[in-house]
């Protein structure tokens, strides 16, 4: 079982992003994330799916996601090196003697503080899910109110994938 | 002559540039798609199409008694005929009864356009009256859909729903028409050339390369076989499969959809396979080297078990349109992407005979001493010898649809199919109700050939109301029930499976069908023993009009061989009488 980065161009149509989850859905393909947003082509989205699974089970889920007529190319970013980002906004309990406390763990990570109030901050991080991971681990002891997170977008680097064959080619 | 100028008066009509409403624009599109008759039933969303059709007579509309009816007619009209099938439905309800065929369709790749109105647009997620949200119902279950928000993308939308559905692994689409879309105005184009749908790239060239491979497996192979399915009939590929396997010289099985693919009088052929197929085709399955599957899927009912199906193969070959069918269920050692046809065409080009002579004498030995047969019985009516008698007279000529069950598996067994397309049956899905509809869609796409429809006494309640369509339009079906008053499959499993623990599958209460024929002005006959049967067969096929025969069958008969599930290919109850 390995975590696998997919990336999805498709129509932007209504629709679409049920077409997609409802595949996996149906298929019982596992989405640990996913996050979808225009790309750099009017009419177009791209959606970074993480999944879980065997190269057998992701073969099928690229073979599946291809046979959707809305589905426009498919790459596995997970094949390449890649940078991938996740932002998650953390709303800490803090009374004003902690506040200090936390702001010193803020900078490290390179979070910031995006709105302070009475009792409580909000931590505004972009990173790995490990970076997040681990930001969410420490300020967790001083309570966190609420939290939310976008799920993983993701980009290979360098290579420019307009190419890559959305049916895999047998030799 | 006056046929070809007519049909270009009449084209020069439609594809006039002049306004027109949603409704006529799709009217003309069918017509332009050259669509001859949609089966549907109207309601209050689709009143305007409805109101559009009536100004074009010429335009073939038959009316359903439920929309499971018109899709199932439709199903039967694009299998038999090789068209695209279309129907019509309105929101809500009648969209939701088109479900059940959406999905058998999908299951078996059957081209369709199915065309459903909804609300009007600014009705739409306020559950409205008859609303329902039937693109979203049927993403799973259609291998496309639309909900057509602008009159003037009606046209480009009907364009490439009907290239979807035809292309490809073919499929059923639907497409959704909001009322006040069918009766806004709109400049009547329709596209002339080929939809270019990025992300849709149907067409695979064979890999000379892959066709390569599979020619050095076969002059490898000790004991190859070949496994043929519903694909070598959509893709019109049953001479070259023919050809295919008389170059080889590999035995052939078709699955329950490849029937007819490929001709059951040729020795070469073996049956078919899975839980109700022959001895001869299931142990070659599981004793051959190499696998050669054409347009097949390995369905579970073919594999039953996987990890225990072709325990003895080395190669896997695989012949597919689809490229998520290659290792879905199997390791496909040697994938050959492509339409059947043309990679058989390729693959004929080199083919060589096999070296496997002890392989095919085992394989004719086999269909020597394990013939699929059953105890004939002069006291009760066989349903194996019904079908045996219908293949018999019709020589193998007759389009046969069936409905799900027992008969079906009776049916696909003992009739002796020489062409293409001509059994149609819900393979995939298994839709009871199946039979009847199809088969008035079969006879409306064929009217000149003989079309007998093989039902249950359980199936044909779920779609009996359709009689009212043979009755009025006088459509010659031949319609077979084998009544044994009982759900039979269903008593079967119970028997075998179930320590026969008979649960619910009594169907006491069912009408005497001669009489419900009559009610609906077709004629019905009964037969109880086989004198009776042949008499009645014969005056069903001496009677011009649609025929419905009751044949009283005996509720203790089963289908065999069987494979129960769970179990490999290999355990086969072969049935107490051997």
């Amino acid at each position: 079982m390995k975590r696998h980065t997919i990336s999805v161009l498709v129509n932007n149509h209504a629709g679409v992003l049920q077409r997609v989850a409802g595949l996996f859905g149906r298929r019982g393909f596992n989405i640990d994330s996913i996050t979808v947003g225009q790309s750099e082509e009017p009419g177009l989205s791209r959606m970074v799916i993480v999944t879980t699974g065997d190269d057998k089970m992701l073969e099928q889920v690229q073979k599946q996601l291809n046979k959707l007529i809305d589905v426009i190319q498919i790459v596995e970013l997970s094949a390449y090196p890649l940078v991938d980002r996740e932002l998650a906004l953390i709303k800490v309990s803090a009374v004003s003697n902690v506040k200090p406390v936390i702001l010193s763990m803020v900078e490290p990570f390179r979070a910031s503080i995006v709105d302070i109030a009475v009792d409580s901050l909000i931590v505004q991080i972009v990173g790995d899910s490990d970076k997040i991971h681990s930001m969410i681990e420490l300020l967790r002891p001083y309570g966190i109110l609420e939290l939310t997170r976008t799920g993983l977008t993701a980009m290979a680097r360098g290579v420019f994938l307009d190419d890559a064959l959305p049916i895999i080619e047998y030799e | 002559m006056e046929e070809q100028r007519s049909k270009h008066e009449w084209l020069s009509r439609v594809m006039k540039n002049d306004t027109v409403t949603g409704s006529e624009a799709l009217v003309r599109s069918l017509l332009i798609e050259g669509v001859e008759t949609v089966f549907g039933i109207p309601g209050g969303s689709t009143l305007n199409i409805y109101d559009a059709i009536h100004d074009f007579p010429g335009f073939q509309h038959i009316l359903a008694r439920h929309e499971q009816g018109a899709i199932h007619a439709a199903d039967g009209y694009a299998r038999a005929t090789g068209r695209v099938g279309v129907c019509f439905a309105t929101s809500g309800p009648g969209a939701t009864n088109l479900v059940t065929g959406i999905a058998t369709a999908n299951m078996d790749s059957v081209p369709l356009v199915v065309i459903t109105g909804n609300v009007s647009t600014a009705l739409i997620g306020t559950d409205a009256f008859q609303e329902a949200d039937i693109t979203g119902i049927t993403m799973p279950i259609s291998k496309h859909n639309y909900l057509v928000r602008d009159v003037n993308e009606l046209p480009k939308i009907i364009h490439e729903a009907f290239h979807i559905a035809s292309t490809g692994r073919k499929g059923p689409v639907l497409i959704d028409i909001p009322k006040d879309v069918t009766s806004q105005k709109m400049i009547f184009q329709y596209p002339v050339n080929k939809p270019e749908i990025r992300g849709y790239r149907p067409d695979i060239d064979p890999n000379v390369t892959q066709i390569e491979k599979l020619h050095a497996a076969i002059a490898k192979a000790e004991r190859p076989v070949i496994l043929a399915g519903g694909g070598v009939i959509y893709s019109d590929a049953s001479k070259e499969l023919l050809e295919f396997v008389e170059k080889t010289g590999i035995p052939v099985t078709t699955t329950l959809l490849g029937l007819g693919g490929f001709p059951s009088a040729h020795e070469l052929w073996m049956g078919f396979p899975g839980m109700h197929g022959t001895y001869t085709a299931n142990k070659a399955l599981q004793n051959c080297d190499l696998l050669i599957s054409i347009g097949a899927r390995f369905d579970d009912r073919v594999t039953m078990k996987t990890s225990g199906f072709a325990p003895k193969v080395k190669t896997i070959a695989h012949i597919d349109i689809d490229p998520a069918e290659i290792g879905k269920i199997v390791e496909t050692a040697i994938p050959c992407l492509g339409d059947v046809k043309s990679v058989l065409q390729q693959a004929n080009l080199h083919a060589q005979p096999v070296h496997a002579e002890a392989w095919l004498t085992e394989i004719q030995e086999n269909k020597k001493m394990y013939p699929l047969r059953y105890t004939d019985s002069e006291v009760t009516l066989k349903p194996q010898f019904v079908v045996e008698m219908i293949s018999e007279t019709t020589g193998g000529e007759a389009i046969v649809t069936t409905d799900v069950g027992q008969h079906q598996m009776w049916a696909a067994q003992f009739y002796q199919f020489k062409h293409p397309r001509s059994l149609i049956t819900s393979g995939g899905l298994g839709t009871m109700g199946f039979g009847l509809p199809s088969a008035i869609g079969a006879q409306v796409g064929n009217p000149d050939r003989l079309v007998v429809s093989f039902n249950g006494d359980g199936g044909v309640q779920m779609n009996a109301q359709e009689l009212a369509i043979c009755s009025i339009l006088n459509i010659p079906v031949k319609i077979v029930i084998m009544n044994n008053q009982v759900l039979g499959m269903i008593r079967q499993w119970q028997e075998l499976i179930y320590d026969n623990r008979f649960s619910h599958m009594d169907l006491s209460g069912s009408p005497d069908f001669v009489k419900l024929a009559e009610a609906y002005g077709v004629k019905g006959l009964r037969a109880t023993n086989k004198e009776e049967a042949r008499e009645v067969w014969k005056e069903a096929m001496e009677t011009p009009g649609p025929v419905l025969i009751d044949f009283v069958i005996s509720q203790e008969e089963n289908v065999y061989p069987m494979v129960t599930p769970g179990s490999t290919i290999d355990d086969m109850i072969m049935g107490d009488e051997r």
